[in-house]
């Protein structure tokens, strides 16, 4: 059915789901949300699976005309949202009606929230997956971000009895100075020396940034004497710390999928959401963990969104169904 | 570029989900060879806990779940595959046609090309549609292929300026490399053709004619021909 008309896109506004990983043999990236954990708690908030199409909302917020009855939850970055010019909270659902207006704001902390609505958003899957993914067209409305005069629809899915909230203790911050856990490699040799700066050192977030990769700016990660400047060309993993010749790291992101300079570490999983929510003049670090330190988090990530599904789910149950 | 082809493969951690299996080193065929081989047998018998499995020039990357296996193990099966197939051989390549229309309005660069090569515009395409190219790798944008192969006497540097949207299907080459641009891209490789294939399909049931490790060889048509493929293909 038909949901939003979009009266102003926003900065950049995509349609995103988990992505499209079945065609990377390809030169297909993954794509997706950039923060996957903020995308999939904005789903189990409205009572969707957590795959389930949403809008990526880069910056600066979009204004929407409801035009159908939905549950709609605002995840991710700091950005203020009003219905109807009344201030609503983020991380909980809120009921819209035909005729309401929803507005979102500049982000003031943070770089991109999550917008998901009852039953998702209802674009054509293509290669089994809703991301929008730019560079190729494909995907989301018309394989582009949104323009005005867009009309966006929805999913079937039950509206939810009552509204139901995140408990705080679960949301993340999203501060100026990120420290993002890393596992050197895969090509950490070539940097023999210059590693142990590298974890020390403190980067800039630049004005490069966007779902390809993120660069940054700081003391330039020295290779050794001898080591290449670029390398064979080979497959690439969102994380990889790609450290061109000038020295200047750049953390590829999900819209790469091959690179050809050497990688010095690679960002851990769970701490890429981190990476989604940088914006310039932030500051990063990196920090050496082990792999088995980064298994040990991944299932902890796991076990907690777990525990949020449980939560909500029981939340529902105690109200009297809803899903 | 010299090539080895390692006795066994070498494993790197890419972080904490893929693991990168190299099998030796540089740009060479025989080492393509072998990852080729790998990601076929690894795609027929997809070990638990994996979820993709990409190809590079001399290496593939192994996409896996933590939740469902790890490194050791994943090390451990891959060894041993790797000894099974040393007796086999590889299945044939695939080679796969590509129609191309050069020069005039869908190659803009032939001259250029011809100017820096001393060639003549029917010898560049004689000797352009006279290889089959490897497919090293796929990667950069949908489809596009890394190829391998380029006779010698076509190497031509790359244009000074490069073009802000070249069209889908330009063919073109720069140094030692050539290939096809899938979908709409800026560019700096000399563009001698255009083909009037759609090698990015995303609506239809298999997106891409090929696969890393065919092969694919350029078929010169005309103009006539390219129009009549183009209506097909894009209709």
């Amino acid at each position: 059915m038909e949901l939003f008309a979009v009266r102003n896109p926003g900065s950049m506004t995509t349609v995103q789901d988990l992505g499209r990983p079945a065609f990377l043999d390809r030169g297909v990236p993954f794509s997706g949300a950039l923060d996957p954990f903020a995308c999939r708690i904005a789903n189990l908030l409205v009572g969707n699976p957590e795959e389930a199409a949403v809008l990526e909302i880069t910056v600066t917020g979009p204004a929407l005309a409801a035009l159908a009855p939905a549950d709609i939850a605002l995840t991710g970055a700091d950005m203020g949202m009003t219905v109807n010019g009344r201030p609503v909270s983020r991380w909980r659902t809120h009921k819209v009606e035909p005729g309401d207006l929803i507005r979102i704001s500049r982000a003031l902390q943070g770089c991109r929230a999550y917008l998901a609505v009852t039953g998702g958003i209802d674009v054509p899957p293509v290669m089994g997956s809703r991301a929008t993914f730019v560079r190729a067209k494909i995907g989301g409305v018309a394989g582009r971000g949104l323009i005005k005069g867009d009309t966006l629809h929805r999913g079937a899915g039950d509206l939810l009895r009552r509204p139901r909230t995140l408990p705080s203790r679960w949301i993340p911050s999203y501060p100026q100075e990120i420290v993002l856990r890393a596992i050197p490699g895969p090509q950490d040799e070539f940097f023999r020396e210059g590693i142990g700066d590298f974890f020390r050192a403190s980067f800039q977030v630049t004005q490069q940034i966007d779902r390809m990769g993120c660069r940054l700016r700081g003391p330039a990660v020295r290779r050794d004497a001898g080591s290449p400047e670029s390398i064979v060309t080979e497959p690439t993993m969102p994380g990889n710390v790609q450290v061109p010749a000038d020295g200047q790291p750049i953390i590829l992101l999900v819209e790469q999928t091959s690179g050809g300079y050497a990688k010095i570490a690679t960002v851990i999983t769970v701490d890429l959401p981190g990476v989604a929510q940088a914006v310039p003049g932030n500051t990063v670090r990196f920090e050496r963990v082990t792999l088995k330190t980064a298994h040990d988090l991944y299932r902890e990530r796991q076990r907690r969104l777990q525990q949020i599904r449980k939560h909500l789910d029981e939340k529902c149950a105690a109200d009297g169904g809803g899903v | 570029m010299s090539a080895i082809l390692y006795e066994q493969a070498r494993i790197r951690l890419s972080g904490d989900r893929a693991l990168l299996v190299e099998y030796g080193e540089g740009i060479d065929p025989a080492v393509n060879e072998k990852v080729r081989t790998m990601t076929a047998f690894l795609k027929q018998n997809l070990p638990d806990g994996v979820e993709a499995v990409v190809p590079g020039y001399r290496s593939l990357s192994i996409l896996y779940d933590p939740l469902a296996t790890d490194p050791a193990t994943l090390a451990k099966i891959l060894h041993a595959l790797e000894a099974d197939i040393r007796a086999g051989s590889p299945a044939e390549a695939k080679i796969v046609p590509i129609p191309v229309c050069y020069g005039g309005e869908f190659g803009p660069d032939i001259g250029v090309v011809a100017e820096h090569t001393g060639l003549r515009e029917q010898e560049i395409i004689v000797l352009h549609s006279s290889v089959d190219y490897r497919i090293y790798m796929i990667g950069f944008t949908p489809g596009f292929c890394y190829l391998g192969g380029l006779e010698r006497r076509l190497w031509t540097p790359r244009r000074k300026t490069p073009r802000a949207n070249l069209p889908a299907g330009s063919v073109g080459l720069a140094e030692s490399q050539t290939g096809v641009y899938p979908v709409d891209s800026p560019g700096g490789w000399q563009i001698i053709g255009r083909t009037p294939l759609r090698l990015f399909a995303p609506h239809r049931e298999s997106p891409f004619l090929y696969e890393a490790g065919d092969r694919i060889r350029f078929v010169p048509v005309d103009k006539l021909e390219f129009d009549r493929l183009y209506k097909t293909e894009w209709s």
